[in-house]
């Protein structure tokens, strides 16, 4: 897909942003610039890994497009209409665990719902459901401090998809993860996902775990984090990543964020020097 | 009161593991940690007891002024003779009138135990209650924690005039002392905690539609609870140290008017009879407490920090 930043916004496009910038703490001397013209449409059902250092804004973007926080410029669109506050429709996954620890299992994955206001013999269902589709229903009465760390991530995901959300922001979600787990999660992760339909915003710094995943990656510049480069991803999953031509993405991907990384790596020497 | 010889009892089971193994197998762990920590409890108390009888038998400590525990705790009627609650400063009331001796005790240790437990759930309620307010309502907040934080250095001791002139005698002043010497710490504390709550759980809630209302009823309060019933199992020492302090004053009976009646007359024995009670008190409501955050504050894990070891 050729983007074309002044294509206008459709409402058919789950995300459209548009000229986004953010600035940290803006008007004091603490002031850092996150985000600087991010131009991005995000499709109906697609999947797209944001890669870039660390620290280079990739999260900030999405707790733009959750709504939790307010663009210094620019304009962000959730299907046609722009972005003012949180909604369910947004469902956002964190990297560590985000569970209410006072909680059931059943009640975390009902919470969204409970504010919501339905029944509890309905939320009770929805969770048992919910927690069905990522394989975790016999743990519905189960609190959060007895399950794993895989685990506890797969009950974050069926607590997002409870709301049945028209998108999916994950933040490094599997970070935390050892390797192994990891590669079963990013599995499971394509196998639930293709039910629910949504499209997904996944943040991470991992290639292998961009190259599993993504329709399209989006490399970033660090500070502030602009769009560097878009790799569309047209191979079909489950991918072998040792195809070649998984090998050839992965390959372009490290040239790619090579050369950032050394940027950051120089400018922090820069600023150690100076300082 | 524990003697040497049931301090030793934990010891020698442990020295002699084939003896006791086999009922000992078959014992929940939960209980055998559970006697094993009483065990230590004993030890600890009886090895501050055997030194200070010692001390006395080799004649360091003047039994005038330092009678070791036999002493002291030898003769219980005797001391309980002093615990007198009569209403001695009313005209026409006879001293003979007041309860027995035993009773005077029951009396007095639980009106002072009231009044601490009654000064902390008052200053548990409001100090949450206005903690909550200043970060929940920014204009609350601009307006009075500043005044807050400039009062809470204040030494309990300061309001005992004031706790005087406001509720005269009785429980009330006492228990003001318990709410005052709390409730500024409390407030600052319950901010702090408000302010650590993981923003990843105030931000899930968020973005499954809940309002600020229900982010603080469903997330902060829940989040804070843990810290804050930590924060009251340590206060429960300050209160026990105040609720002293005001009964020396005008409140009439109550372990502090009994150590101060001990301090006037010189009696050394009734003193450490007194730091008896009040240690026995202070560790029995402890764990109490403790037992309530295993009920209300299941998801926590249970060592309370500093106070671990009680």
């Amino acid at each position: 897909m050729v983007f074309d930043p002044h294509r206008p916004v459709s409402s058919a496009d789950a995300v459209a942003c548009r000229g986004v910038g953010k600035i940290w703490a803006a008007g004091t001397e603490r002031a850092h610039e996150a985000l600087a013209g991010i131009d991005l449409d995000v499709a109906a059902g697609e999947f797209v890994v944001l890669l870039g250092p660390s620290g280079c804004g990739k999260s900030t973007l999405l707790y733009l497009i959750a709504g939790l926080e307010a663009p210094t410029s620019g304009e962000i669109c959730f299907f046609g209409d722009p972005v003012e506050r949180p909604s369910p429709d947004r469902s956002l996954i964190f990297q560590e665990t985000s569970l209410f620890p006072w909680l059931s299992v059943g009640q975390n994955v009902a919470f969204g719902l409970s504010i919501r206001g339905d029944p509890p013999e309905a939320r009770r269902a929805a969770a048992r459901e919910a927690l069905a589709r990522v394989g975790l229903a016999a743990a519905i009465d189960k609190r959060p401090d007895e399950l794993s760390g895989g685990m506890r991530q797969r009950v974050a995901v069926a607590r997002a998809l409870a709301m049945r959300p028209k998108l999916l922001l994950m933040d490094e979600p599997f970070a935390a993860l050892d390797v192994q787990t990891r590669a079963k999660m990013q599995d499971f992760l394509l196998d639930v996902l293709q039910a629910s339909g949504a499209s997904v915003l996944f943040v991470t710094h991992s290639i292998d775990e961009a190259v599993a995943l993504a329709d399209r990656v989006v490399v970033f510049t660090a500070r502030p984090g602009r769009i560097k480069e878009i790799v569309p991803v047209p191979m079909p999953r489950p991918r072998d990543p040792f195809a070649p031509d998984c090998v050839k993405l992965r390959r372009l991907l490290t040239e790619a964020l090579r050369s950032e990384v050394d940027r950051a790596f120089a400018e922090q020497e820069a600023l150690a020097a100076t300082g | 009161m524990p003697g040497d010889g049931t301090a030793a009892a934990p010891g020698r089971v442990a020295a002699e593991p084939s003896a006791g193994a086999a009922p000992r197998a078959e014992w929940p762990p939960r209980l055998r940690s559970a006697l094993e920590r009483l065990g230590w409890s004993i030890a600890s108390v009886g090895l501050f007891v055997l030194i200070w009888e010692v001390c006395w038998l080799v004649g360091w400590a003047d039994p005038k002024l330092l009678p070791p525990p036999h002493i002291f705790l030898g003769d219980i009627p005797d001391q309980a003779r002093f615990f007198n609650t009569a209403t001695r400063w009313q005209i026409g009331v006879n001293p003979a009138d007041g309860p027995s001796p035993y009773g005077a005790v029951a009396i007095t240790v639980a009106s002072t135990t009231l009044r601490v437990f009654a000064g902390l759930a008052i200053a548990a309620v409001l100090s949450v209650a206005v903690g909550v307010a200043i970060r929940y309502w920014e204009l609350f907040g601009k307006l009075t924690l500043p005044t807050i934080t400039l009062l809470s250095p204040v030494s309990p001791i300061a309001w005992l005039p004031v706790a005087i002139f406001l509720f005269g005698i009785g429980n009330a002043p006492a228990i003001f002392m318990v709410v005052i010497a709390l409730f500024f710490h409390m407030v600052l504390s319950t901010i702090s905690q408000i302010d650590n709550v993981n923003r990843n759980l105030i931000n899930v809630a968020r973005t499954m539609g809940a309002t600020r209302r229900r982010v603080y009823a469903r997330v902060i309060i829940p989040a804070i609870l843990p810290q804050l019933l930590i924060v009251l199992r340590l206060n429960l020492f300050a209160s026990w140290m105040v609720v002293l302090v005001a009964e020396t004053t005008g409140v009439g009976f109550g372990l502090g008017q009994v150590i101060m009646l001990a301090r006037n007359t010189f009696n050394p024995s009734l003193v450490f009879f007194t730091i008896a009670l009040i240690g026995l008190l202070g560790f029995t409501s402890d764990w109490l407490l403790r037992q309530v955050q295993r009920r209300v504050l299941w998801w926590v894990p249970e060592n309370g920090g500093v106070l671990r070891g009680l």
